[in-house]
């Protein structure tokens, strides 16, 4: 670690803040259907689209109304993209001849994109079609991460209504939301990116005749567009292997800084919007506080881990310095470690470096924060989270104090507490079932990578992101199964819609109930000393949930490590 | 029955908009701004045939040429991917002590304790076109004597073909090998 590394780190956060601040006050306009600048440009492009897809903007939606359009529509695009999958080997834009899917695969794919995930049993420039990397991968990559923003203010608009239904209207949200914040900014990004060097071509892969006289087959294809709304989606599913590893992907270190600020900017923005509904900059700012510092001990824990490097290799073959195994020159450690930790804090999977020869502790981090999934967390997802935890521990506040528990105004009932435990739950009740089952089974224990300890954090690795929504991966683990394939699948199916309900559920009847004014025996939620409870809380009643599977993986594997134990 | 007709055109609307006109849209862009870049930074050799991209390492396995990083994937670019081996697998220190025989094969001048760890770990891609300035420097004893050029003309080689820290800030100082492998062969063609 050194002083010039840590400012690397540094700066790019605070250009993060820098810029989340003001797209946290767009979003909020455009949240609440205030005038734009180009209101001339966004206004007839949204009446085409309202005539195109039959919607009545005037209509208000109530929870039901509103969680019943968001489920159909995702399963409508679910079985759209699984069918791209399942032909596009027939279809157009295959230059490169490549397959269709089987049918796990593509269930398992078509799952992943629709939860915002993006966890990816396949290797793109192998088994993805340029069709399907457009119409499947590029389409969800917009729609995934817009279906969580909306989610996430249709709940904010729960805590403010004051005895009334209705949450907004769907179709005009997800409308909105792509005609006036991911499409142009997408757009944007996607032109600099190829600027910077990433290709954007419907040629297919190029044969080369190398310096030495080999041959060497260079893929490449539409890989800006989507690179960009990969990173501002908080998607992740990269269009190469590597993801972005992968020099077509991120060829220098300042696209990795802009990909990094593109996947931070809208959790970020959404804890300032978040504020503006809630008419309380205080609020947001403690928020921001405890989840930035949470995220940067994370980082500092992933440099100073890979920075010492791996004392085997020292041990056994003389190789001193950092652990450079699975990652790139360009990047450095510093950029390498930041990634890791806003790849999982942010919830989006992308990676610039192979998680899976991370050193245990630097491994940990991401696995810590896809178990939290509320580090900021991914787009209206992570919201969603910090809100369920919120409401936790104001709950547990009220009983540690004897008042009834109120946030923002709204008494916390019996119901509501059902259904935000029932949400926190499903969280770990994934994880450790299914990693319990895998570990078990012949099937899950053959497609690890590595053995022992570390084979253990690898399959711990998969159900933990699938259930977070996250999609990184200890990549080793060979996922393309059907075992694998189905319950992963599952676990991102469940992880994502299960505690959506519930907290569609909350929203609808705290948008009934009336608005308290604030008394002298309110317990305040905009304090730090609350936001130490908070964090608390996450500690206590989210993470220790998982402790003992942490001590089995990681913990276990670094006092392997220390010890000098290879693996048997 | 009313939403699941609204939530196929939703879909298909959506679909046509962000997976047909808005990549299409900037493979046009791309192609017309940005051509070289679009299509993958490609090279060309003297007699005009493609000899790879600046961003995707080769294999170099002859003397006379500095070597990229380590790849688990062979430089395969149409597969890429690291090892994925963990740091206490007994196959990392057999792979470890494979890539410290290949650079050694290379560079039979330069001892264990000089070689750097981003010589002998593969990359994450597979294809990481850099190396570091340092492992640039501990390979031109061996490209001198295969080439016949001097140590000094190598050295300002590499120094002129050092890339440094965005801004002065971001990343690592490195040096893109097919760049440094290009102007090594001009001036032996010469």
């Amino acid at each position: 670690m050194t002083v010039q590394g840590s400012l690397q780190i540094l700066v790019v956060l605070a250009i993060l803040l820098a810029i989340g601040i003001p797209v946290g006050g767009y979003l909020y306009r455009v949240s609440t259907g205030q005038r734009s600048k180009l209101e001339g440009v966004f206004a007839p492009f949204e009446r085409l689209l309202y005539r195109l897809v039959g919607v009545n903007p005037s209509v208000e939606m109530d929870w039901k109304a509103y969680l019943k359009a968001l489920l159909l529509v995702n399963l409508v695009m679910m079985l759209f993209v699984y069918l791209v999958f399942r032909l596009m080997g027939h279809l157009p834009l295959n230059p490169d001849h490549l397959p269709s899917m089987s049918w796990d695969l593509a269930f398992n794919t078509a799952a992943s994109f629709v939860t915002n995930t993006n966890w990816q049993n396949y290797a793109g420039e192998a088994s993805m079609t340029y069709l399907g990397q457009m119409i499947a991968i590029t389409f969800l990559q917009f729609t995934s991460g817009a279906t969580g923003f909306v989610a996430a203010i249709a709940f904010v608009r729960g805590f403010i209504n004051n005895r009334r239904s209705s949450l907004g209207n769907f179709w005009v949200d997800i409308i909105r939301l792509h005609v006036r914040v991911l499409i142009p900014f997408a757009l944007v990004f996607a032109v600099a990116l190829v600027g910077l060097g990433l290709p954007e071509t419907l040629q297919g892969a190029q044969i080369a005749h190398t310096l030495q006289g080999a041959l060497q087959t260079i893929s490449r294809g539409p890989v800006a567009s989507l690179e960009a709304i990969k990173q501002l989606g908080t998607n992740g599913g990269g269009f190469f292997n590597a993801n972005s590893a992968h020099p077509f992907e991120d060829p220098t270190a300042l696209t990795t800084v802009l990909e990094i600020i593109a996947m931070g900017l809208f959790p970020t923005a959404l804890i300032f919007t978040f504020g503006k509904f809630m008419r309380n900059r205080k609020l947001a700012i403690m928020l921001y506080s405890f989840l930035i510092a949470m995220v940067i001990a994370g980082v500092f824990v992933v440099y100073g881990s890979e920075a010492a490097g791996n004392p085997i290799l020292h041990h056994l073959l003389g190789i001193t310095g950092a652990n450079m195994e699975g990652k790139e020159v360009r990047f450095g450690l510093p950029l390498t470690s930041l990634f890791v930790g806003t790849t999982t804090a942010y919830t989006t999977g992308a990676v610039n470096a192979m998680h899976d020869s991370l050193t245990p502790m630097g491994g940990l981090i991401p696995i810590v924060f896809m178990m939290f999934n509320l580090v900021f967390g991914g787009k209206g997802a992570g919201l969603l989270n910090i809100l369920m935890f919120l409401i936790i521990t104001v709950f547990l506040s009220g009983l540690m104090v004897g008042r009834t528990p109120e946030i923002f105004g709204k008494k916390i009932e019996v119901r509501e507490i059902k259904l935000a435990t029932t949400a926190m739950l499903v969280h770990p009740f994934l994880i450790l079932v299914l990693t319990a089952i895998a570990v078990t089974t012949k099937t899950g224990i053959a497609s690890m990578n590595n053995t022992y300890l570390h084979g253990f954090s690898e399959v711990l690795y998969a159900f933990t992101s699938g259930a977070a929504n996250n999609g990184s991966a200890f990549a080793g683990l060979n996922g393309n199964t059907p075992f694998y394939n189905v319950s992963i699948g599952l676990d991102m199916l469940l992880g994502r819609y299960v505690s959506i309900i519930a907290m569609f559920a909350i929203a609808g009847s705290l948008a009934m109930k009336a608005v308290i004014p604030e008394s002298s025996g309110t317990l305040k939620t905009d304090t730090f000393s609350f936001g130490f409870v908070f964090v608390a809380v996450v500690v206590i009643v989210g993470a220790l949930t998982f402790f003992p599977a942490l001590v089995v993986g990681p913990i276990g594997e670094q006092i392997q490590m220390w010890s000098g134990q290879l693996s048997p | 029955m009313r939403s699941v007709w609204q939530s196929i055109r939703t879909t298909i609307v959506f679909m046509v908009l962000c997976g047909l006109l808005y990549p299409l849209f900037l493979v046009l862009i791309g192609q017309t701004v940005f051509p070289f870049q679009a299509n993958g930074e490609l090279v060309k050799g003297p007699n005009g045939a493609v000899v790879g991209s600046r961003l995707i390492a080769q294999p170099v396995t002859q003397p006379g040429l500095f070597q990229p990083r380590p790849s688990a994937v062979n430089y395969a670019a149409n597969g890429s991917g690291g090892s994925n081996l963990g740091p206490t697998n007994p196959a990392l220190i057999k792979e470890v002590r494979g890539n410290i025989l290949a650079f050694e094969k290379l560079n039979p001048t330069v001892s264990v304790s000089q070689i750097g760890p981003t010589e002998v770990e593969s990359s994450a891609s597979g294809l990481d076109p850099d190396i570091t300035v340092r492992d640039a420097m501990l390979q031109i004893p061996g490209v001198a004597k295969a080439t016949g050029l001097s140590t000094h003309t190598l050295k300002k080689l590499v120094l002129g073909h050092v890339r440094g820290r965005f801004l002065g800030i971001w990343g690592e100082p490195h040096v893109n090998v097919m760049d440094l492998n290009l102007a090594v062969l001009k001036l032996t063609h010469k």
